[in-house]
């Protein structure tokens, strides 16, 4: 039941906006996101709200979580 | 993907002792099967499915009472869909409509409000359910309703919060968990200074996670290294969706019109201040204080485990009822109902026949 799909803003009307789910579209409220949205942002939709505006910042995430760890490991060992 | 795997391993191997994660959310219970996560999983690492499916949650009392609203006169109950089949006591909401309550299926409180102004002559009831991500939702349909001035929307809010069900699992001596795989979406509203408690009250080691095959394997290498440096803390690995004050401005319109109270739990039972029900100063819109509606409280069906599976004590396949007296075509009880409740997600991927 929480399921929220990233959809992309292609218009936005005063507080509500049309969004492009998958090649779908559908109308939104904007009336819960924190901050302002614009068009192209991408935003995260449940039940016809935006509830909240997704950074595509995870790819980079990932990759100093892993290289954090391998690091991690390896320091460990050269103490053992 | 491989490397993650291959640091999970590692990490299992270096804890030198099982380990087991609870996905308190329904949606990761699915993400989990069908990404076959468990298969890729070294055998030190046990999932166990949680509470997080709000439509396994709901009381038969609470499905009897949505009934008995729908079965008022000049009444039209609106419901998201998935509630449609879970059984009440004595029905279901398919077999109250065919009994003549009119109920309707919306994908959005959005709908059930413009219902509401397109039919002035009915009452529109909207049956509340679901955790965090949805409690805003309705808070602002009922400040669209208030704005807009509709008089005939009312809602039966039988929302939850989740925190206080993970305080409730933890001070149960039945319950087993090292970590918690915390629900992304809940998250995004409540951020992860709801979860603050778990880390200093409880030593739990819990982590945020999205739900993509990456994001959960990357959710259990966080937790195992927190297990294996036995720092509990509260990280977030959903940092696209996920602030750490969560989405303030939702959990602001929540509590304006929404005040905690306890609620009864299918399957746990009652949880303190586990609920949200409207303030008093906006009861004019609590379908409760519209109808006069006494429902008694019944008993669980017999020989259901639902209760201990959502707390993961019990594994779907160890309830006597699973795949026998007990399928997504008939359930018994509310966890073979729901599609993210773990009894069907175990039946749809698991199937002995």
């Amino acid at each position: 039941m929480c399921l929220a799909i990233p959809s992309k803003i292609v218009e936005i009307n005063n507080m509500m906006a049309t969004v492009d789910v998958m090649g779908a579209r559908r109308q939104v409220s904007l009336m819960l996101l924190p901050e302002e949205a614009k068009v192209g942002d991408y935003v995260l939709v449940h039940a016809g709200f935006a509830i909240q505006k997704v950074q595509e910042d995870v790819a980079q995430d990932s990759l100093n979580l892993l290289q954090e760890v391998l690091q991690k490991l390896q320091d460990e060992d050269a103490y053992d | 993907m491989k490397q993650l795997i291959e640091l999970i391993v590692e990490f299992s191997n270096r804890i030198g002792r099982p380990v087991r994660l609870m996905e308190v959310c329904g949606t990761h219970t699915v993400a989990i099967f069908r990404h076959g996560i468990r298969s890729v999983l070294p055998e030190g690492i046990e999932l166990i499915s949680g509470p997080g499916c709000p439509v396994c949650v709901t009381s038969v009392r609470d499905v009897d009472t949505a009934i008995a609203i729908a079965m008022e006169p000049d009444t039209i109950l609106t419901t998201f869909g998935d509630m449609m089949r879970v059984p009440g006591s004595e029905r279901n909401f398919y077999e109250a409509r065919a009994e003549g309550a009119d109920i309707r299926v919306v994908y959005s409180p959005v709908d059930a409000l413009r219902l509401a102004s397109e039919t002035p002559e009915k009452r529109v009831v909207f049956f509340a359910t679901g955790f965090e991500t949805t409690s805003p939702l309705i808070a602002a349909s009922v400040f669209d309703a208030e704005r807009k001035g509709i008089e005939n929307f009312y809602i039966y809010s039988v929302h939850k919060l989740v925190p206080p069900a993970l305080s409730a699992l933890l001070a149960d001596s039945e319950v087993k968990v090292d970590g918690f795989i915390l629900p992304g979406h809940v998250s995004t509203i409540i951020g992860a200074v709801a979860y603050e408690f778990l880390a200093s009250e409880f030593g739990m080691p819990s982590v945020i996670t999205g739900f993509d095959p990456q994001d959960i394997l990357q959710g259990i290498l966080m937790l195992l290294r927190q297990i294996y440096d036995g720092n509990p803390k509260v990280e977030i690995q959903y940092t696209r969706a996920v602030r750490p004050e969560g989405n303030k401005k939702a959990v602001e319109l929540i509590y304006r019109y929404f005040v905690p109270s306890d609620a009864y739990w299918r399957g746990i039972g009652m949880i303190p201040d586990s609920g949200l029900v409207l303030r008093p100063e906006y009861s004019r819109f609590n379908a409760l204080s519209l109808y006069d509606i006494h429902v008694e409280s019944k008993p669980e069906p017999r020989g259901c485990s639902c209760g201990e599976v959502l707390r993961g004590i019990k594994k779907p396949t160890d309830c006597p009822l699973f795949g026998r007296r007990c399928t997504p075509e008939q359930p018994v009880g509310a966890c073979m109902v729901s599609s993210e409740g773990s009894c069907a997600a175990y039946y749809k991927y698991f199937n002995p026949c």
